[in-house]
């Protein structure tokens, strides 16, 4: 198909006033609020919901809440998450829990930022927090161990401390928990 | 040698009465009789048997094919009905000539029940789902929700059917009795009594089928707790199969325990190699790393049974000092370098001056290969037998798991081990110049580091570093068996084949295929570069087994006429 270029009229073929619509829209902009942030100096609100990178929490008395039952590592769709499981001594720091990670590894480069983890856990052991700009010098910096992980991830408040009630309730009824 | 070769598990039983029956309206003719479990005498068919032959599946916790029927769980609730009985004492009739059912009151549980003619079970109706609703929230009561803790977990049967007929939230609104958890049952079991529903497997496990009668329940009601019996370890050869038919995470493994979730493993079915009875079973790997063994049915060999012993012994496997590296002197080489210079010096080698100690636990056809070899050359072969205790249930006192192949193939000598001597006053009187050992240690077995020193080629083939590795001249990295495929012929002469679950450590490569290469160089003939290839050619060669194909050795094999 062939079509026909129109051909322009004096007005338009005189180029001035073009530019002179194109600077009206600029001076537009340049006297009104501006929109543009300036990041990184300035940062943004970052709303709730977002999902941002996973990371793991301890509750108030200091127990990291994971207990390695690797349901995160299964459900990871890129397979970012490697966790090494206690082993047969389990984690005697755990106390009743028995079991905690003795290594947890979130590759932030193979993460999608799914947030399938914090919905599978059954522990309330991951959240996916607010960090969108995550940044390294080489790859291994960016597989972040589990220190790395607890220490970003703080402290989640846990109404129901259900290892701990079944320790307390274990103990009422003369059980070692 | 007589030739015969059978596919059947079990041998042709006489023919039986069958009755017939219905389930859900599926008419099915069931045998009369089922032989026992355990005195393999025969006792009427239950119910649950019958939905089972009906490929109806019933839930159950107590029940176990293998077991004593205990019917203490009543998971397998079903209802039923039978012929109803004129007064007359003759069957009454619906008008359309069918047989009137006359459905019981009660549900029974399908597990203790006999069949009998004309019988009609249900196990789809809305009463058999609210009993097995009840049952289950009953279960739970006192049930810790462990989930995530336990290793149970993606193989547990109390989650299986508590996603069937489980309730979303507990009614429960006491609290729940805490038992024991972390129980040193014995020196490979720890025991979580929390877990436990009671279903007592575990002790007629022990004491029906091991005879070792370490395990009961203790206390009541609420309180009931599985103990051993006070003072005893529940030490067993035979322990950790209690940890199999636990339907619940209660025994626990202590050297699985907390290791891997069992939904990350890959099952690959194979074979046990530590002793003569061959033990079926399923290997769990994870990312080429071997984490358990879990035997495998089959009626032939071991029931639904091994042994500790063998179930333990796979961390070789594992090991970092794995031989990995193809050599010749320390001189790391490749593998087409190697084989060729072993070609090119046994083409130089004169008849009888070569000998060739094959491990029994190298695979039929790695032996048969060996074998071909031997005869180019004639060369003197044997293996190294290698004895241990047995016991009656399954661990056999031979420790090889290929004796039979060894002896089928030739390699090894009628009395096996008894061309040793002979292969070590060759070596010392110099007329044996070419060692090729597959698997052992010559050093432990009367051929020492000085004879071995004596040799012109010492040609070894192996997995782990070990004194005659050391002394090769010539060394080429085997494979263990969950990193190739292969068989064995069994004590009893069943031939079981099995397949591989990982990839073999560095340049290791498995031994038939670097054999068939060798034979074909130094031979000229032609082989089977598939595993199937050659084994069917080896059983077409070898009289004993009568043609058998790979493909027919299905997962559970043959039984061949040694």
């Amino acid at each position: 198909m062939i079509v026909k270029r129109e051909k322009l009229s004096f007005w338009e073929r005189l180029y001035l006033p073009a530019i002179v619509g194109g600077l009206k829209v600029t001076m537009r902009h340049f006297f009104s609020k501006k929109i543009t942030m300036q990041y990184p100096e300035e940062k943004w609100v970052v709303p709730p919901g977002y999902r941002g990178a996973p990371y793991l929490v301890k509750d108030q008395e200091d127990r990291t809440k994971c207990v390695s039952c690797q349901l995160c590592e299964f459900v990871c769709p890129p397979k970012a998450i490697k966790i090494t499981p206690p082993g047969p001594a389990g984690s005697p720091e755990a106390g009743n829990v028995e079991k905690a990670p003795k290594e947890f590894e979130i590759n932030m480069l193979r993460c999608i930022f799914c947030g399938y983890c914090q919905e599978v856990c059954p522990e309330e052991a991951i959240f996916l927090m607010q960090d969108y700009s995550l940044t390294g010098t080489n790859r291994k910096e960016m597989i972040y161990n589990k220190e790395k992980l607890l220490s970003l991830g703080g402290v989640h408040q846990d109404k129901i401390q259900k290892w701990k009630r079944k320790a307390d309730e274990a103990k009422e009824q003369g059980i070692t928990p | 040698m007589s030739i015969a070769a059978t596919t059947e598990n079990k041998p042709a039983a006489p023919a039986i009465e069958t009755i017939k029956i219905k389930v859900d309206g599926k008419e099915i003719a069931v045998p009369k009789t089922m032989p026992d479990p355990i005195s393999g005498k025969p006792i009427p068919t239950t119910m649950i048997q019958a939905c089972a032959l009906a490929t109806i599946d019933v839930p159950h916790y107590c029940y176990h094919p293998k077991l004593p029927v205990a019917g203490n769980c009543r998971m397998c609730l079903v209802e039923f009905g039978t012929p109803a009985m004129g007064p007359d004492r003759k069957p009454v009739m619906n008008p359309d000539g069918t047989p009137k059912i006359a459905k019981s009151p009660r549900p029974a549980i399908a597990c203790a029940t006999p069949v009998s003619p004309g019988m009609e079970i249900y196990t789809t109706t809305p009463a058999v789902k609210q009993m097995r609703e009840g049952v289950l929230e009953f279960l739970l009561i006192n049930h810790p929700l462990d989930c995530p803790i336990c290793d149970q977990a993606g193989e547990c049967k109390l989650q299986e059917y508590s996603v069937d007929y489980g309730q979303a939230t507990s009614r429960f609104v006491e609290e729940k009795v805490h038992k024991p958890k972390r129980v040193d049952l014995g020196p490979r079991i720890v025991l979580d009594d929390e877990r436990c529903i009671l279903c007592t497997r575990c002790i007629r496990f022990s004491k029906d089928i091991v005879g070792d009668d370490a395990l009961g329940i203790v206390n009541r009601g609420s309180y009931n707790t599985l103990s051993a019996y006070p003072g005893k370890a529940f030490d067993n050869n035979y322990t950790l199969n209690t940890v199999d038919i636990c339907p619940v995470g209660a025994l626990t493994s202590k050297d699985f325990r907390f290791k891997m979730r069992v939904w990350f493993l890959k099952e690959t079915k194979s074979v046990c190699t530590s002793c003569a009875t061959g033990c079926s079973i399923v290997i769990g790997s994870r990312e080429e790393k071997i984490y358990r063994y879990e035997p495998r049915e089959n009626d032939a060999v071991n029931s639904t049974w091994m042994c500790d012993y063998g179930r333990l012994n796979y961390k070789w496997i594992n090991r970092e000092d794995r031989l990995t590296d193809v050599k010749i002197g320390q001189a790391q080489t490749t593998w087409s370098n190697v084989l060729k210079q072993i070609a090119d010096k046994l083409a130089k080698a004169q008849s009888g001056s070569v000998a060739i100690v094959a491990s029994a636990r190298q695979t039929t056809e790695e032996l048969f290969l060996l074998a071909k070899l031997a005869k180019k050359f004639n060369a003197i072969t044997d293996s190294i037998p290698r004895t241990g205790e047995g016991d009656k249930l399954l661990l056999s006192t031979d420790r090889n798991p290929n004796s039979n192949g060894a002896k089928l193939t030739g390699i090894a000598s009628a009395q096996m081990g008894a061309n040793l001597p002979k292969i070590a006053e060759g070596i010392r009187n110099g007329s044996i110049k070419t060692l090729i050992v597959f698997g052992e240690d010559m050093t432990k077995h009367g051929i020492g580091a000085d004879l071995l020193g004596k040799l012109d080629n010492l040609i070894v083939s192996d997995i782990l570093p070990n004194k005659t590795t050391e002394a090769a001249t010539y060394l080429l990295p085997g494979c263990a068996h969950a990193e190739k495929r292969g068989s064995f012929v069994n004590g009893k002469g069943r031939v079981q084949r099995f397949l591989k679950a990982i990839e073999p450590r560095g340049e290791a490569r498995p031994e038939w295929e670097f054999l068939h290469e060798l034979v074909h160089n130094v031979t000229g003939q032609n082989g089977y570069a598939t595993i199937e290839g050659l084994f069917n050619q080896m059983a077409k060669e070898i009289p004993a087994f009568n043609g058998v194909t790979w493909a027919a050795l299905g997962d559970t094999g043959v039984t061949i006429q040694i």
